[in-house]
């Protein structure tokens, strides 16, 4: 290793969020605009960590209806059944089809529910001014950023399904709550994260 | 030293002084392992082609049908505005509602706001609204998201294959494509175009 980093933070330098353009003294100061593009400059990103818990609550609690109202209404003459989430990854299982059962399963279950406990490690973390492994933590981050839009498959899913299959004599597909409140959790999940700001993880002293 | 030559790392505030790259190389930080820049290959003309072919594709996936049904006879074709409508008649229009942004309007944006830039940067000028035009990119890139709904294509295919007769339409492969190309044209970095604009403004090849 060559030395310690410098941080912007102690240089008085902000980097530009939006456009990436480095400031100096006098100019970078918190609430002024950046010189190249004019977005407002900030040291961090403004309560990252209360608006991040706000996010990551209410994506919690709007999980819970997202898993146990109907998702999709499968109506034809004979019967119709009402999917959840789970109900549909079992459904693909049983019909033959298991690899579509584990992209659904990874998609609406596992990404959501690993955001979940990686943002509130992340936050929990922070808070506790932890000095442990930043850039595991760091990657983390990274890594729930990149994979959080895929969680909104399932939704997807269903708005096709609901379009093809509307025969009157061999049944259609419907929508259910199920859908606007999971799609809601995939929103909430995305901006709780994007209100977080990576570098916060950065900025506790190291112990020694 | 000219404060142009620094790069502040976005993930953990660290600081370095940019050096040129050679093609291919990325530059990561040193502190966190995240990506800062990567080496120029900016060029306008083809960056311009390829929002020209992004356009044109996208036509052609909302155009024609995505995917067709035929149970023994009743034939059911949806586009994706099909898709959309049918899911806001099904009595979920929040659904509908975020479907169209997140697969029709933030694509069909990304591809007019570039094509705005990239022509005006191509006769040697900031466009007049260059910066709202470079804001509204980059905050609409992470709610984009073409990729997903084209995997979503793919399951709800193979769920109604066996049941019925399913039929995939030029729209499908259109849509493929624009997964591709919309993933091309995101992939470079809006911070390189800011630079691009400087350069250009002050008579510099990009």
């Amino acid at each position: 290793m060559s030395g310690r980093v410098v941080t912007a933070a102690e240089m008085g330098l902000i980097g530009c969020r939006r456009c990436g353009h480095v400031m100096q003294r006098p100019q970078a100061v918190e609430g002024n605009s950046c010189a190249r593009c004019g977005a407002g400059l900030r040291w961090r990103k403004p309560q990252s960590l209360e608006r991040c818990w706000a996010f990551l609550i209410a994506a919690m609690i709007l999980y819970v209806p997202a898993n146990t109202m109907t998702m999709m209404k499968t109506i034809n003459p004979f019967n119709s059944t009402d999917d959840t989430i789970m109900s549909g990854v079992i459904y693909l299982w049983a019909a033959g089809t298991p690899e579509l059962a584990v992209i659904v399963f990874v998609a609406s279950v596992m990404v959501p529910i690993g955001k979940f406990i990686a943002l509130l490690t992340l936050l929990v973390s922070v808070h506790r001014g932890s000095s442990r492994d930043r850039v595991g933590r760091t990657r983390l981050y990274r890594i729930i950023e990149k994979i959080g839009h895929w969680s909104m498959l399932d939704v997807f899913v269903v708005a096709l399904l609901v379009a093809l299959v509307r025969f009157d004599l061999f049944g259609r597909v419907e929508a259910g709550g199920g859908a606007i409140c999971f799609g809601g959790v995939v929103l909430l999940t995305m901006m709780a994260s994007l209100s977080f700001d990576p570098r916060l993880i950065w900025d506790t002293p190291e112990k020694t | 030293m000219s404060l142009d030559r620094w790069v502040v790392c976005e993930q953990c505030d660290s600081v370095y002084t940019r050096r040129p790259l050679r093609p291919g190389e990325v530059a990561d930080c040193a502190r966190c392992g995240h990506h800062l820049y990567r080496h120029h290959r900016f060029d306008l003309e083809r960056l311009l082609a390829l929002t020209l072919a992004t356009a044109i594709v996208f036509v052609m996936a909302n155009v024609y049908p995505v995917v067709a049904l035929n149970a023994q006879g009743a034939y059911n074709a949806a586009t994706i505005w099909g898709a959309v409508i049918a899911t806001w008649e099904s009595g979920v229009a929040p659904v509908a509602f975020i479907s169209a942004l997140l697969v029709f309007f933030f694509p069909l944006s990304q591809i007019c706001l570039f094509a705005y830039v990239l022509l005006g940067l191509r006769r040697g000028r900031r466009p007049a609204e260059f910066r709202q035009a470079m804001h509204a990119l980059s905050l609409m890139q992470p709610w984009s998201m073409a990729e997903v709904f084209m995997l979503g294509i793919l399951v709800a295919i193979v769920k109604l294959h066996g049941v019925m007769t399913v039929i995939p339409g030029i729209g499908l492969w259109s849509f493929a494509i624009l997964t591709l190309l919309l993933a091309a044209l995101t992939s470079y970095d809006l911070q390189d175009l800011w630079d691009i604009a400087e350069d250009v403004e002050a008579g510099r090849p990009a």
